[in-house]
């Protein structure tokens, strides 16, 4: 097949996939009979912080939730750690977004959180003390702790957005897979996130993000993903996020304008 | 009489059906609990007219083949299949078809039932089998149970209390984020189909008591009765299922006791008794704790904004506010602070400054978040944080704290 779209001509190495913490080959996904995601090829290298960025309806989001396996694809395979999916499923968080759930459902903060435990406990298992005390030490570091026995409802945006992180955290995973965790929270929230990501990294763990704001994608994230439906580049933020690159993904979407002033800020 | 039947005092299978109904009333209020929280409490509805076919079918083979058309396993068996049927129905027209969810409720309910009253309406004219009391089925009737079926009732509800008590908590997950749910390796088409299921045998098992037309209601009604008395999903559940137990044990004792009373309705209204009382008188989300809040809330509001209005001097206008402020002994008629309104209204002015200061520091962004014109500052921080931002402050303006 032509590889129309890739300007980068990157394929990674067999041994490269084996040792990525999420690789994804050829993988095409469609809604009806509009590919939202086509043929893509992806390899996140150990120990990053990725964003994945590109205009809206781009596929960003598609593409993370067929790397979950929550929406399945026409083609394509996934391969965590070098090994099927299913395998890895305990190694992986997701930090949904946080529109996709109803707020007024009737749960506390804790209990939100102590779901990221409910595949360690088991069907039958008993939540214990110290998974308890687990989820508070995850509800503490994204500064939430003192929320741990409200209704989820009386949460502003960030705060919910900063519970669902903290459920994610409460899984102890190698690998995080964020669909857009900065959209609309407050400047602090955004604060607390990406020192908590960043942490994760000094942990040696990966990140994944969508992400859509172009100004803040140098001071967050180390690699670049960047797709409109298919590839248009892939790798550290220098070589993968560039004039070029941006005007490839986004058209005349963005004002040139901007791409100086991203470029202007990279340089 | 009544007494007697509440008190399991008119006999043994009396008090069997008594018992048999009110574990039905459980696993029906804790299965619609977890219905509701999926926010697919429709789907129980088309479920439950599915099963008529099967009930029709089941007496017309049973008949054909020499036996007792009216044995009870066998008419469930038929109606949990005919159920199974329309649920397999429901969930093709959703997911191939462009028919939302509540259309294709629609069609596969009435087109089940009206399949089933067509079989009932032939059955009445067939001569053989003793078709007496096939009707029931559509309303519920204890009347003339025997001790098996009562027991195959009891049965059923404790077998659907065990499935509950092993899925409750990947129903609880998909219940509320089933994206999160399906990226933890869920399949979550298998955990609705399963709690799909449970509904179905809820039905089934219900046929007998409450019938098919209102086992929708023992499924929702304690859900939406519990919903107002917490906010936690898993007492959702135990407080759906003590609710349904109630209405299912009263409503039969009641109709085992009173002649001609169809079980099922009696159960019903009580279980909408239930939820009257409930919605009128749970604290927090019932409507008279609201009204109480309300009110208590309006005089909060309007006391603080006429005790800050006079520390800035300001004239008040709102009669509300001038009466409350007189009625607390903090201002005169003319609107003029009393001694106690002047110290109490400098100490408000005080506290909104203590505030301005922790609203914008980041370091008291917990404490910032409590904040919305009325609660203490002394309720959120502690003395010594007051101290360091009354530090920040200057001294309060000639008031002593």
């Amino acid at each position: 097949m032509l590889e129309l779209a890739s300007t980068d001509g990157h394929v990674a190495s067999d041994t490269a996939r084996a040792q990525s913490p999420l690789a994804v080959r050829g993988m095409t996904v469609s809604y009806g009979e509009k590919p939202a995601v086509f043929s893509v090829d992806m390899t996140v290298k150990a120990g990053s912080m990725t964003a994945i960025i590109g205009p809206n309806g781009a596929g960003k989001s598609t593409l993370l939730k067929a790397c979950l396996g929550i929406v399945k694809p026409l083609s394509g395979q996934v391969e965590v750690m070098g090994r099927p999916l299913a395998e890895m499923r305990a190694k992986i968080a997701y930090v949904p977004q946080r529109a996709s759930v109803d707020w007024d459902f009737p749960t506390r903060v804790i209990d939100v959180v102590l779901m990221g435990l409910y595949r360690e406990v088991g069907l039958l298992g008993r939540l214990r003390g110290a998974h308890i005390d687990r989820a508070r030490a995850c509800l503490d570091r994204v500064g939430m702790v003192a929320f741990a026995d409200r209704q989820i409802g009386q949460l502003s945006g960030g705060q919910q957005q900063r519970v669902f992180l903290a459920r994610a955290l409460a899984q102890e995973a190698d690998l995080y897979l964020l669909d857009e965790p900065f959209a609309g929270v407050d400047a602090a929230t955004e604060k607390a996130i990406i020192a908590v990501l960043k942490s994760l990294k000094a942990e040696g763990k990966t990140v994944v993000a969508v992400h859509h704001d172009l100004a803040t994608v140098g001071d967050y994230f180390d690699h670049v993903f960047m797709i409109n439906v298919r590839r248009i580049a892939e790798g550290p933020v220098a070589t993968a996020f560039t004039a070029e690159t941006l005007q490839e993904a986004y058209g005349g979407r963005l004002a040139a304008a901007q791409v100086d002033q991203i470029s202007a800020a990279l340089a | 009489m009544v007494i007697d039947a509440l008190l399991l005092q008119l006999g043994y299978n009396a008090t069997l059906v008594a018992v048999g109904a009110m574990l039905l009333g459980v696993a029906a209020g804790m299965t619609g609990s977890f219905l509701y929280l999926r926010k697919r409490a429709l789907v129980s509805d088309a479920i439950s007219h599915a099963t008529l076919p099967g009930v029709g079918l089941a007496f017309i083979v049973m008949v054909a083949l020499g036996a007792d058309g009216r044995n009870l396993p066998g008419l469930l068996l038929g109606s949990a299949l005919s159920a199974w049927a329309g649920l397999l129905c429901l969930g093709w027209l959703v997911r191939r078809t462009r028919l939302a969810e509540d259309a294709a409720i629609g069609a596969v309910l009435s087109v089940f039932f009206g399949f089933g009253i067509v079989l009932l309406t032939v059955i009445q004219t067939m001569s053989s089998g003793r078709q007496a009391g096939l009707e029931n089925f559509l309303l519920g009737s204890t009347a003339g149970m025997l001790r098996m079926d009562a027991l195959v009732i009891a049965g059923g509800g404790a077998l659907i209390l065990l499935a509950i008590f092993i899925l409750r908590r990947p129903m609880l997950e998909v219940a509320f984020d089933p994206e999160y749910a399906a990226a933890r390796g869920l399949n979550v088409d298998r955990v609705d189909l399963a709690m799909m299921g449970l509904v179905m045998a809820v039905t089934v098992v219900g046929l007998k008591i409450v019938g098919l037309i209102l086992i929708v209601a023992l499924l929702i009604i304690p859900s939406v009765a519990a919903r107002f008395w917490t906010d936690r999903a898993d007492h959702v559940v135990l407080i759906g299922g003590i609710l349904g137990g109630l209405a299912g044990y009263t409503g039969a004792a009641i109709s085992a006791a009173v002649p001609n009373v169809p079980t099922g309705p009696i159960i019903v209204l009580i279980a909408f008794g239930l939820f009257a009382l409930s919605l009128l008188f749970a604290p927090g989300r019932g409507v008279m704790a609201a009204l109480v809040r309300h009110l208590r809330f309006q005089h909060r509001v309007h006391l603080r904004q006429g005790l800050l209005a006079l520390a800035q001097a300001q004239q008040i206008y709102e009669p509300r506010t001038l009466r409350l402020l007189r009625r607390a002994g903090l201002a005169r008629p003319d609107g003029v602070a009393t001694e106690a309104g002047r110290a109490r209204a400098a100490r408000a002015l005080r506290d909104e400054k203590r505030w301005e200061i922790v609203r914008t520091d980041p370091a008291h962004e917990a404490a910032a978040a409590f904040y919305d014109g009325l609660t203490d500052i002394d309720a959120v921080l502690t003395r010594d944080q007051i101290a360091e931002i009354d530090r920040r402050i200057g001294s309060p303006q000639g008031v002593s704290a």
